[in-house]
């Protein structure tokens, strides 16, 4: 079965589309991750056009984090006020994103900026999330190797305006997780993910927030980025396809749920290994198609259109 | 009377002798770009109508076009940089057909003259306008080219040779089909009646193709009312996110 999708002007197979919806949200029930830094390369490569992919895909991210949103809200693991902060630098940042996007479109260079972005960023985190995966998977056969620290003072620490976050038992410089929150805005913008892949090694890290908080603050600051970059896309090159987000999140929304299921008999350490291979696979193929000479040298753009 | 009558004579000799003309129709004029719309076949069918016996010398052909609605369009060129493929040259074409088709009882270059072609834009390199003033690009027969064979591979653009047949010099019929990538609008639709390679008549009519009711909606709305499609792909999302896990916690319970 075909669908037409009005906004991409495109037809694509149904089948296909709840796939690509379900099989993410599969992997993103299993591994806990938001999914849509997978979601938006698996649309490009089923040909929906690049600017399409990537505001429909953080359309699609606003739907799979809101019901994780109130569950962290009624367990209380959300830190407020760190989230605000972190979600004022993230409208910042999805402003900053969307404005270098639309000047991209225009030079003719967005899908390279894209494509770029992606395999930067994913073949970043895929090795360290091998890394990680591999390490742990050692720690848990040999229990007495020596445990990395996690709470520790850095630089970080030593910054002015500084501020109160009761719920995560800090008092630090405003200035990180402001930083941190434009960077993942900016990102959610260029390439329509959520941008907790990025968002919760920088908040164990970097601004050393007890894991409790961690996962709560950062789906409360990337559902309000997503939302409010799905409204720039919208307004600003309408490239948001409804009728695409619905088929993605239908399909994203089952497959979490039994993912979330599956995961549960898998052991963490090969699930993170698994992971890290699979973003590796995808920035390999985004990164062979840059490297590879094309068959075809030539393309299309049409003004006003994707 | 007979003043009159030697007028309406002397009227109609004047008059340039239509002696075969083309008529046709076809098999659908609208077309709806439905959700599960997967392309369409388009019969065109018709008959030369005579008033004198047919001539005896020269051949008679058909030439069937369909033009998609023409987009002004930018053609990219890739090139090495830094190790990576990335666009470094741009030509801007003022108008290519979005669509186009041109189906004939034979080769066109062999039935049909460069000046008719010319004067009708018939074969598919006269129907794409490049701009003039893209002074800057060095080739652009090479960026034009690549406009048809890009299309062409998509089912965009179509050159069917042979692929009307005309019985008895006078019924004719062709199959065309539209593929499933169709850009909205009015598909301009002309036939030509040609023989020794001079278009002797010209049938023009149009096949409307227009988004259904839903994909039209959606996408006016996109277009037209931005923040409201923006609070829409929201309220979507919010309640179809939310509403799915409600459904599954309930299911579980």
């Amino acid at each position: 079965m075909q669908v037409y999708l009005p906004i991409a002007e495109i037809s694509v197979n149904a089948f296909l589309l709840l796939g690509v919806g379900g099989g993410v949200g599969l992997l993103s029930g299993m591994f806990g991750v938001g999914g849509g830094f997978l979601i938006t390369p698996l649309l490009f490569f089923i040909g929906v056009p690049p600017p399409v992919a990537v505001a429909t895909g953080v359309n699609q991210v606003v739907a799979s984090s809101i019901s994780g949103v109130l569950a962290h809200l009624q367990r209380k693991t959300v830190d407020l006020r760190m989230g605000t902060v972190l979600l004022a630098g993230g409208l910042v940042g999805s402003a900053i994103g969307i404005w270098l996007f639309n000047v991209m479109s225009t030079l003719g260079q967005i899908d390279l900026l894209v494509q770029l972005s992606y395999v930067v960023f994913l073949g970043a985190i895929g090795l360290m999330m091998l890394q990680e995966g591999v390490r742990a998977l050692r720690r848990a056969r040999n229990p007495t190797a020596p445990k990395r620290k996690l709470h520790t003072h850095n630089w970080v620490h030593n910054l002015p305006m500084k501020m109160k976050f009761r719920s995560s038992g800090l008092y630090i410089s405003v200035f990180p997780p402001l930083l941190v929150g434009m960077a993942v805005g900016v990102l959610a913008a260029i390439m329509g993910v959520g941008g907790g892949f990025i968002m919760v090694p920088a908040m164990i890290y970097l601004l050393g927030m007890p894991t409790k908080v961690v996962v709560g603050t950062s789906l409360f600051q990337i559902m309000f980025v997503a939302a409010f970059t799905t409204m720039m896309h919208a307004v600003t090159n309408n490239s948001v396809d409804v009728m695409l987000a619905l088929f993605l999140i239908v399909g994203g929304v089952i497959g979490a749920q039994v993912g979330a299921r599956m995961g549960l008999k898998l052991r963490p350490e090969m699930l993170r290994i698994l992971l890290a291979l699979l973003v590796l696979a995808v920035c390999g193929k985004i990164a062979f198609d840059l490297l590879w000479q094309p068959s075809e040298l030539y393309s299309i753009s049409i003004p006003g259109r994707f | 009377m007979r003043f009159l009558v030697v007028l309406a004579l002397c009227l109609l000799a004047a008059l340039p002798a239509r002696a075969e003309e083309i008529l046709a129709g076809l098999s659908q004029k609208q077309l709806s770009l439905t959700v599960n719309f997967e392309g369409s076949e388009i019969l065109v069918f018709g008959a030369v109508r005579r008033e004198a016996p047919l001539p005896e010398e020269g051949e008679l052909h058909v030439i069937v076009t369909i033009e998609g609605p023409p987009t002004p369009a930018v053609i990219w060129r890739k090139a090495r940089r830094l190790g990576i493929w990335v666009n470094v040259e741009s030509m801007r074409i003022r108008a290519a057909p979005s669509f186009y088709a041109v189906a004939s009882t034979g080769p066109l270059e062999q039935i049909l003259s460069l000046d008719s072609d010319l004067r009708h834009r018939i074969s598919t390199r006269l129907a794409i306008f490049e701009a003039r003033e893209d002074a800057t690009v060095a080739n652009p027969a090479a960026f034009s080219d690549a406009l048809v064979r890009i299309r062409q591979n998509e089912n965009l653009y179509q050159q069917l040779e042979s692929s009307v047949t005309l019985e008895r010099d006078t019924l004719f019929s062709t199959t065309i089909s539209l593929p499933k990538n169709l850009v909205e609008g009015s598909y301009a639709t002309r036939v030509f009646l040609v023989r020794d390679g001079a278009v002797i008549d010209r049938f023009d009519t149009e096949i409307d193709v227009q988004k259904a009711v839903l994909e039209r909606w959606l996408y006016n709305m996109a277009y037209e009312q931005p923040f409201l499609y923006g609070l829409l792909a929201l309220g979507l999302a919010l309640f179809f996110g939310w509403g799915a896990s409600a459904a599954f916690r309930v299911l579980r319970t």
